[in-house]
């Protein structure tokens, strides 16, 4: 039995039981390890990936109860040209140990796509749920800022 | 990870190159110059800093990048010399290798107060220093790595630099002194460049030509805020951390472990988890169970389902049993009192308190996990660590294999905070591959086992007893009593007790630059077996808080402003430590009238080298407190990367606050209540305070700064709650007497 998937536009084949949460899918079974595991329970959103753009806790979402096509963050560039996200977490120097920062910029993007011009407040709330134990907070909500800036054409940095 | 190509399997190795430096150059105290133990596939490595190919240019960095941003400084300082294109420069963790000692971290071993060393002191700690190359002590920890690599980072960007021309004027047929160097390339007089991968090899075998640094004026990369070279790769899910390493025919694995610290096992049913799909194999690890899957999920799921019987646990049954034991330490002589000046018992005490602060534990966003192969009798591990001979030695150990036979490489580390210099994870991954031979094994602790078997901040007791006259304090005396880190900590990696003062133990206590004339700090070793080990910022995270806020009650006492009432005492003492307060002070605009609803609380810590004081503003709001504002100043010397400065500034202080408001490990039968982030949290992105950072460079004496933002964070917290509140608490966390927004 297997369970037929669609990861960064790619067809997959998971042979994993469908109640396999979807985390342990993308980084066991395909190799996608960008994507990470920190808690299991929701609460510190380092897995977070989309499904039909909405962002979601990979750890929470069973393989056989994926609706939608998966992005994870190995998905968000386009070969070696960063999403614009991207580009402002470099130009923001963002990320310490980096470990979260895959699930902060998943989240982030989600965040763009249904709030374009997002206030502090907006943004704060959109990311509650992405713990950073480094504490870059000050420097994600920049780079949010900068590449909102960016995606409604005005000049970023 | 493959430019590195085999890293020798022995650090004895014919033809090394030397280190850049050594005697000749007064860098080192031991005439013996370090054995080189790069030995690439392809290209050259002209020391053990710098490996040429025809990729181009890879910089080894000999300590581990857990956020602070430490693989780029130390790379800078080899590029800065060497010339190197910084965006095209690689940099590599550095293997198990004596070559990579930490010098500096012995520049604290000395019972004197940092702000208070003398030129003799400092020369005394260098020898230090080299007697930790002895030990080969490749520790990254005490915020050591910028001031241990400083001069010896960018010697050897110098002699490679040197050599490479070395090699190009011979080639060339002119003066080694007409070439100059330039973005990876010799440059001759007439325009001729020979491009640095081209001369390497040659240059490789060259003896360590003597160079002279270059004057800090002609600096182009340091004191330059520049792009991170780890920036890319985790924007982009690409940097590799231990459990993201990825195998032909690997298996996943977990651990379920004896959550009553210290008990065992005394029998278990590997039936329930056998059952579980995916699950392959349940191993008997002594202490617990290893469980071994077709995936993490169902080795979790298995390591649940394994009916387990364990025995107890040695520890006092509940924390306040523990604070008992802890209280206990008061009652026997102090194990030290590095601070003792005047007469504290003539000085009739106004105010006699009492502090005290819970186990933490370091949550690191990534929990313990390592990638480990035994093949051919060979032992591969990919684990993030902070002390990499030692994580060696003790997967050699468990996997019953020659150190020799041992590979480990040393991963991103996502967070360290202390607790990768331990070596559990690696004793574990190591033994798991061994019992299942020519099987790679990627081991993940799930978060509650990482929360469950942390080597904790120690909890502390401070009994403080102080007076005040005539708007001065007259008296500070304080005890501290709480299992010594020290001891713990150096005895696991030693494998022998510490004896001697402790002086980890009272560092942010007795070490204060304050003028105070009856000024007494006893430090009391208590004995609890609590697991205990470093954490960001160890003795100061603690004493930083006791010491901080009695001053502020020292303060209020003598009706007296709490950012003025330090400066009076500290300005003299250290004019240094007087400049960070003063910061924080034009900052925040300390002293102008304080709209109702706000309150704000000064602290000021001089560790590791590094003064930093922070100013609060906390907030009350319809749902809680906010802690609004947070202004700091520090001031670490010389600044080699200023942008990496703030976010290490504004990471400890993050670290710090989020400890002060909710952090708190309790125990109940020696196993700890808290299991993942619901129970122990941290702050957030929506009630973490906007920060401002003030950097200065006036201190003489390089110091570190992935440290020092924590220490003050947490009594600037708690005192900036007593300007708000009226309210003095004297405990942490802080949350159960105040209603922080969460």
């Amino acid at each position: 039995m297997s369970v037929a998937l669609i990861v960064n536009g790619t067809d997959r084949q998971s042979s994993l039981d469908p109640e396999t949460p979807l985390l342990w899918v993308l980084r066991d079974e395909f190799g996608l390890t960008g994507t990470k595991f920190g808690c299991g329970v929701a609460a510190c959103g380092a897995c977070t990936v989309h499904i039909d753009g909405e962002a979601v806790r990979a750890c929470q979402i069973a393989l056989g109860d994926v609706w939608g096509a998966v992005t994870t963050i190995e998905g968000l560039s386009q070969g070696d040209t960063l999403a614009p996200l991207q580009e402002a977490w470099v130009r923001h120097q963002v990320a310490q140990c980096g470990f979260c920062q895959s699930g902060q910029i998943m989240q982030a993007a989600e965040l763009l796509a249904q709030t374009p011009e997002p206030s502090d407040e907006e943004i704060d709330a959109a990311m509650a749920g992405n713990l950073c134990r480094c504490g870059t907070y000050s420097a994600i909500r920049a780079a949010i800022h900068d590449a909102a800036r960016a995606l409604n054409g005005g000049s970023a940095g | 990870m493959s430019r590195l190509g085999k890293i020798t399997r022995r650090t004895l190795l014919v033809g090394a190159v030397a280190v850049a430096g050594g005697a000749a150059f007064g860098v080192y105290q031991i005439r013996k110059p370090v054995t080189n133990p790069l030995r690439p596939e392809d290209g050259a490595s002209l020391n053990p800093y710098v490996i040429i190919d025809q990729q181009g240019i890879s910089i080894i960095a000999p300590r581990a990048e857990m956020g602070q941003g430490v693989h780029t400084t130390l790379a800078a300082l080899v590029a800065e010399e060497l010339d190197a294109e910084w965006e095209s420069v690689r940099v590599l963790h550095g293997p198990p290798a004596a070559a990579y000692f930490n010098a500096a971290l012995a520049h604290g071993a000395l019972p004197v107060p940092d702000y208070d060393l003398g030129p003799w002191q400092r020369r005394v700690t260098e020898g230090l220093g080299a007697a930790s190359k002895l030990l080969g002590l490749q520790v990254t920890g005490g915020s050591t790595s910028t001031v241990d690599g400083f001069e010896r980072m960018r010697m050897a960007g110098a002699s490679a630099r040197e050599a490479l021309k070395a090699v190009a004027a011979e080639r060339l047929g002119v003066d080694v002194a007409d070439l100059r160097t330039e973005a990876g390339r010799v440059i001759a007089p007439d325009g001729t460049e020979i491009d640095f991968r081209d001369l390497a090899e040659a240059a490789a075998t060259r003896p360590v030509p003597q160079v002279e640094l270059r004057h800090p004026y002609d600096w182009k990369l340091l004191g330059r805020s520049l792009p991170r070279s780890d920036m890319r790769a985790k924007v982009t899910g690409q940097a590799q951390f231990s459990t993201d390493i990825v195998l032909e025919g690997m298996k996943f694995a977990t651990v379920r472990i004896c959550p009553y610290l210290g008990g065992g096992m005394a029998g278990f049913d590997a039936e329930p988890a056998l059952a579980i799909a995916g699950v392959e194999q349940v191993l008997d690890l002594g202490d617990g169970v290893a469980v071994i899957a077709s995936n993490t999920w169902a080795a979790m799921q298995g390591a649940e389902a394994v009916e387990i019987d364990w025995t107890p646990s040695p520890l006092p049954p509940t924390t306040e049993a523990m604070f008992v034991q802890i209280a206990r330490a008061f009652d026997a002589r102090p194990n030290s009192t590095m601070r003792d000046q005047g007469k504290p018992d003539e000085v009739e005490a106004g105010i006699e308190v009492e502090y005290r602060v819970p186990f933490l534990a370091h949550s690191t966003m990534e929990p313990m996990g390592a990638t480990a192969v035994l093949q051919d009798g060979h032992l591969t591990l990919w684990v993030g660590n902070q002390a990499p001979r030692e994580h060696a030695k003790v997967a050699a150990q468990a996997a019953g294999v020659a150190v020799d036979n041992v590979t480990l490489h040393t991963v991103f580390l996502g967070g360290g905070f202390g607790r990768r210099v331990e070596t559990d994870i690696t004793r574990q991954a190591a033994r798991i591959a061994a019992l299942v031979p020519e099987t790679p094994i990627r081991l993940t602790w799930s978060r509650e086992e990482d929360m469950r078997h942390d080597f904790y901040r120690p909890a502390a007791i401070a009994r403080m007893r102080g007076a005040v006259d005539d708007g001065r304090a007259v008296l500070f005396d304080a005890k501290i009593a709480a299992p010594s880190v020290t001891r713990a900590a150096i005895g696991r990696m030693i494998g022998r007790e510490m004896g001697g003062p402790d002086k980890g133990h009272v560092e942010g206590a007795f070490d204060q630059p304050y003028a105070i004339p009856n000024y007494r700090v006893a430090g009391h070793l208590a004995e609890l077996d609590v697991p205990i080990g470093f954490w960001r910022a160890v003795g100061n995270s603690f004493n930083g808080f006791f010491h901080e806020c009695f001053i502020d009650e020292l303060a209020h006492a003598a009706g007296r402003d709490p950012l003025q009432f330090r400066l009076d005492h500290v300005g003299a003492e250290s004019p240094v430590a007087g400049g960070v307060l003063e910061a924080v002070r034009d900052m925040s605009d300390w002293g102008a009238p304080v709209p109702e609803g706000v309150g704000r609380g000064v602290a000021m810590t001089w560790s590791f080298g590094t003064p930093t004081a922070v100013v609060i503003d906390l907030e009350r709001e319809q749902g809680g407190i906010r802690i609004a504002r947070a202004f700091m100043a520090c001031d670490p010397g010389l600044v080699l990367d200023p942008a990496i400065v703030r976010a290490q500034m504004e990471s400890g202080l993050i670290y710090g606050l989020s400890a002060a408001v909710m952090g708190e490990i309790t125990f109940t039968d020696g196993r700890a209540d808290q299991g993942n982030f619901p129970d122990y949290d941290a702050l957030r992105m929506f009630n973490a305070p906007r920060i401002e950072v003030g950097i200065l460079q006036d201190n003489p004496h390089m110091g570190g700064v992935g440290e020092p933002g924590t220490p003050p964070a947490m009594p600037a917290l708690a005192n900036a709650l007593f300007a708000l509140t009226g309210q003095r608490v004297r405990s942490l966390p802080l949350l159960p007497h105040a209603d922080f927004l969460i």
